[in-house]
């Protein structure tokens, strides 16, 4: 156990532990099932064999069948399901193996859950969550490397947040399970192992549409979230070791509601912004995010916003093309120094 | 209220399955219906709610081509039996889905025919305040949890409801409507599928009335026997002349019953007729004859039910005056939707969002496009 460096002075700082992305995601999944009978989880394989990628691990032996349900490989069954039983106040947490899988649920998503608030002029509310993993970089080619989060951040009804620390993971599911509002909580393959310093008292979460500094700096604004934020914080580490290049990283956090003021104000001190994503870019998060910086900072700004994601193209099985493909370090790297004028 | 573990079934689903394969009572659409199974259910009560559908539906026509109605409109004229009956089986505290062709399930489930109207006309009181028109009118009080749009969308949301009751402990059943079109959707055997295994109260009503717009049953339907499709899920299923209040009624407080007491869905299937075509801006004739029209409104379940009352031995004046009451009842539901205000456009965004967003959204306001600033965050999202 450790105290979190950067508690703000003057207050008691946070008790907290060192635990993976996964353990943090499980944890708040066990504060809230225990605080709230009204919460529980629906998914394939989230009992019986604890998870496909292991979050809901021990909770049926914790809660129960009713409370931590296995469903069968359904998925606009069982998410059309949590729409229901939101709609009568129940809290679930409906759990998609993948991303991609949701895809097959987009209706129950998007002409549904979105929906329910405006449609039905705000007497009905929908506190469904749907947590899923996305992200590619493992070799499991087109079908199952993507990230569409755009997608789903484009429709209005949703909230969509996407954490890229254990800290996060946590403080972000527990606002999504407390919210009355559909929300998608875009967990990520790779992050699932990496650690972080998480905040132990139950009552502590995330707020929804707040990004963060992840990293200060003044040359570069790189704004990205969920994995595409690791990426972006080591190139901002090698390119201060090896250029003397400060490279501020902004994490997004939400997706929508977009904190732009966070962004912005970034943008407007170091003057450059370079949006990355795992997904493709076109039509893609940093497309929004190039709207909104030109409008918001058009004084402020020293050069062309920039998009880097995914190469345009399902994603492939060899290794060397995969990493290819992926918003890389190298890419990032070059994107910045091309920014700056010091490659070409 | 206690809550209940909705993993523990309550009820041998396998050993209930086999009355599935008994024959339902009538022939498919296009077939000669059997006579009814229980007659006497005329009573001037009904007859007055299923006439002032009638009424309501014929009236939403003429207003829809007077242009104060827009967007789908999708009459039920025909169905008002089915529509009735399955209402009045359901209890208060039961709750109430179904598809797009929803004006007559509103008012029978009590929905004043004022915010229905209202609604329709895209005015501020109505019961979706104007947001949801003709396809998605609503009452939470009512226990209706919405009229929707997406053929088949329905469904896995009433078994998530059924869920829910379970849940909460409480002893009540969904009732969830759809049409002939929405069998053939994953959702259907999605939905049911979750409904079977998990033993939830819900009850299919599929709404047979011989076509999906202009397909019929037969060119749709491998097994168009549709109530058969339940066996797939060792559900009960059955089949009931629709067009016939006292077997409507009967089958649907049977299901409904059976339903709360022992948490066994069950798909009923009733077959009745559309007499309209699939929206106002159909005239029903390219895939159906005049004549094929003409035969099935001989069998008019209002008309049924108006003989049977006054072979029971009330005066043709009782009736009419029935009758005007209807009229009159839409007529003031008529005027009132008039008069009622459009819904404040500073307010569009209004209940999005739950109380508490607007603060999650505020930091979005910087860059936002044009107007936006105005019309959506200033416009009550969830604030
Ligand atoms: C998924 C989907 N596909 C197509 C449509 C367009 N559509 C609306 S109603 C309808 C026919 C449905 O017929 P049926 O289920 O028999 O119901 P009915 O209209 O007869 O009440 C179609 C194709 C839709 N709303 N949703």
């Amino acid at each position: 156990m450790t105290m979190l460096a950067d508690a703000p002075a003057g207050r008691t700082p946070i008790e907290t532990a060192s635990m993976t992305y996964r353990e943090a995601l499980r944890m708040a999944l066990r504060e809230e099932l225990a605080a709230d009978e009204r919460v529980f989880i629906m998914g394939e394989e989230v009992g019986v064999f604890d998870g496909a990628y292991k979050v809901t691990a021990g909770l049926l032996a914790e809660f129960g069948a009713d409370r931590v349900r296995d469903t069968p490989i359904s998925e606009e069954g069982f998410v059309g399901a949590g729409v229901g039983a939101a709609m009568l106040g129940e809290r679930p947490v409906v759990e998609i193996m993948t991303l991609n899988f949701l895809l097959v649920a987009m209706d129950q998503v998007v002409n549904h859950a979105a929906k329910i608030g405006a449609m039905f002029g705000g007497q009905l509310r929908c506190p469904l969550v749907i947590r899923t993993p996305n992200g590619a970089g493992n070799q499991l080619t087109a079908q199952h490397s993507q990230s569409f989060d755009q997608y789903f951040a484009h429709v209005p009804g949703m909230k969509v947040v996407a954490p890229a620390s254990a800290t996060d993971a946590k403080g972000l599911l527990k606002s999504a399970i407390r919210d009355d509002d559909p929300v998608l909580v875009l967990e990520n393959l790779r992050l699932y192992t990496e650690k972080g310093d998480v905040p132990l008292d139950p009552s502590h979460t995330t707020p929804i549409g707040l990004a963060h500094v992840a990293r200060e700096g003044s040359d570069l604004t790189i704004v990205s979230h969920s994995y595409a934020t690791v990426r972006a914080r080591q190139v901002a580490e090698r390119l201060s070791a090896e250029h003397g290049v400060e490279v501020e990283v902004v994490d997004l956090r939400s997706l929508r509601p977009l904190d732009v003021e966070t962004v912005a104000a970034s943008v407007s001190k170091t003057g450059r912004a370079l949006c990355v994503e795992e997904g493709w870019a076109t039509y893609g998060v940093g497309a929004e995010l190039a709207a909104r910086i030109q409008h918001a900072c058009f004084d402020d700004l020293d050069a062309p916003v920039e998009r880097l994601g995914m190469a345009e193209v399902p994603l492939p099985y060899a290794k060397n093309l995969e990493t290819a493909a992926l918003p890389n370090a190298g890419r990032i790297e070059r994107a910045v120094l091309r920014m700056l004028g010091l490659a070409r | 209220m206690p809550r209940s573990d909705s993993a523990a079934p309550t009820a041998d689903r396998r050993a209930l399955a086999d009355s599935s394969d008994e024959p339902g009572p009538v022939a498919g659409a296009g077939g000669a219906p059997a006579k009814g199974a229980a007659g006497g259910a005329a009573t001037i009560e009904r007859y007055e709610r299923m006439v002032l559908i009638r009424e309501l539906e014929t009236e939403s026509e003429r207003q829809y081509k007077a242009a104060r109605i827009g967007g789908y409109c999708h009459l039920s004229s025909g169905q008002e039996a089915i529509t009735v009956a399955a209402a009045e089986a359901l209890r208060s505290d039961d709750l109430l889905v179904t598809g797009y062709r929803s004006h007559g399930f509103a008012l029978a489930r009590g929905v004043p025919p004022e915010a229905v109207m209202a609604e329709l006309f895209g005015r501020r009181s109505g019961c979706a305040r104007g947001r949801g028109g003709s396809m998605h009118l609503l009452d939470v009080e009512r226990g209706y949890y919405g009229g929707w749009g997406i053929v088949a969308g329905q469904l896995p949301i009433a078994t998530g409801l059924a869920l829910g009751l379970v849940r909460q402990g409480r002893p009540d059943a969904v009732l969830c409507e759809l049409g002939d079109g929405a069998v053939n959707m994953g959702a259907w055997h999605e939905a049911l599928n979750l409904a079977a295994l998990w033993d939830l109260p819900v009850v299919f009503l599929v709404i047979n009335n011989g076509y999906g717009m202009g397909t019929s049953v037969e060119r749709a339907s491998a097994e168009p026997e549709l109530w058969r499709r339940a066996s797939a899920f060792r559900m009960h299923g059955e089949r009931v002349d629709g067009d016939e209040l006292g077997a409507s009624l009967e089958a649907c407080e049977r299901l409904l019953e059976r339903a709360r007491s022992e948490r066994l869905p069950a798909v009923l299937e009733a077959v009745t007729y559309r007499y309209r075509g699939h929206s106002v801006a159909d005239a029903g004739l390219a895939y159906r004859t005049k004549d094929e029209v003409a035969t099935r409104r001989e069998r008019d379940p209002i008309a049924r039910v108006r003989r049977e009352l006054l072979a029971g031995g009330l005066a043709e004046a009782q009736l009419d005056a029935a009758d005007e009451r209807a009229r009159a009842v839409v007529e003031a539901a008529c005027a009132f939707a008039e008069a009622d205000p459009e819904p404040d456009v500073t307010e569009l965004a209004a209940g999005m969002h739950a109380p508490g967003s607007a603060q999650q959204f505020a930091r979005m306001l910087p860059g936002s496009p044009l107007d936006e600033r105005e019309l959506v965050f200033a416009g009550g999202l969830g604030s």
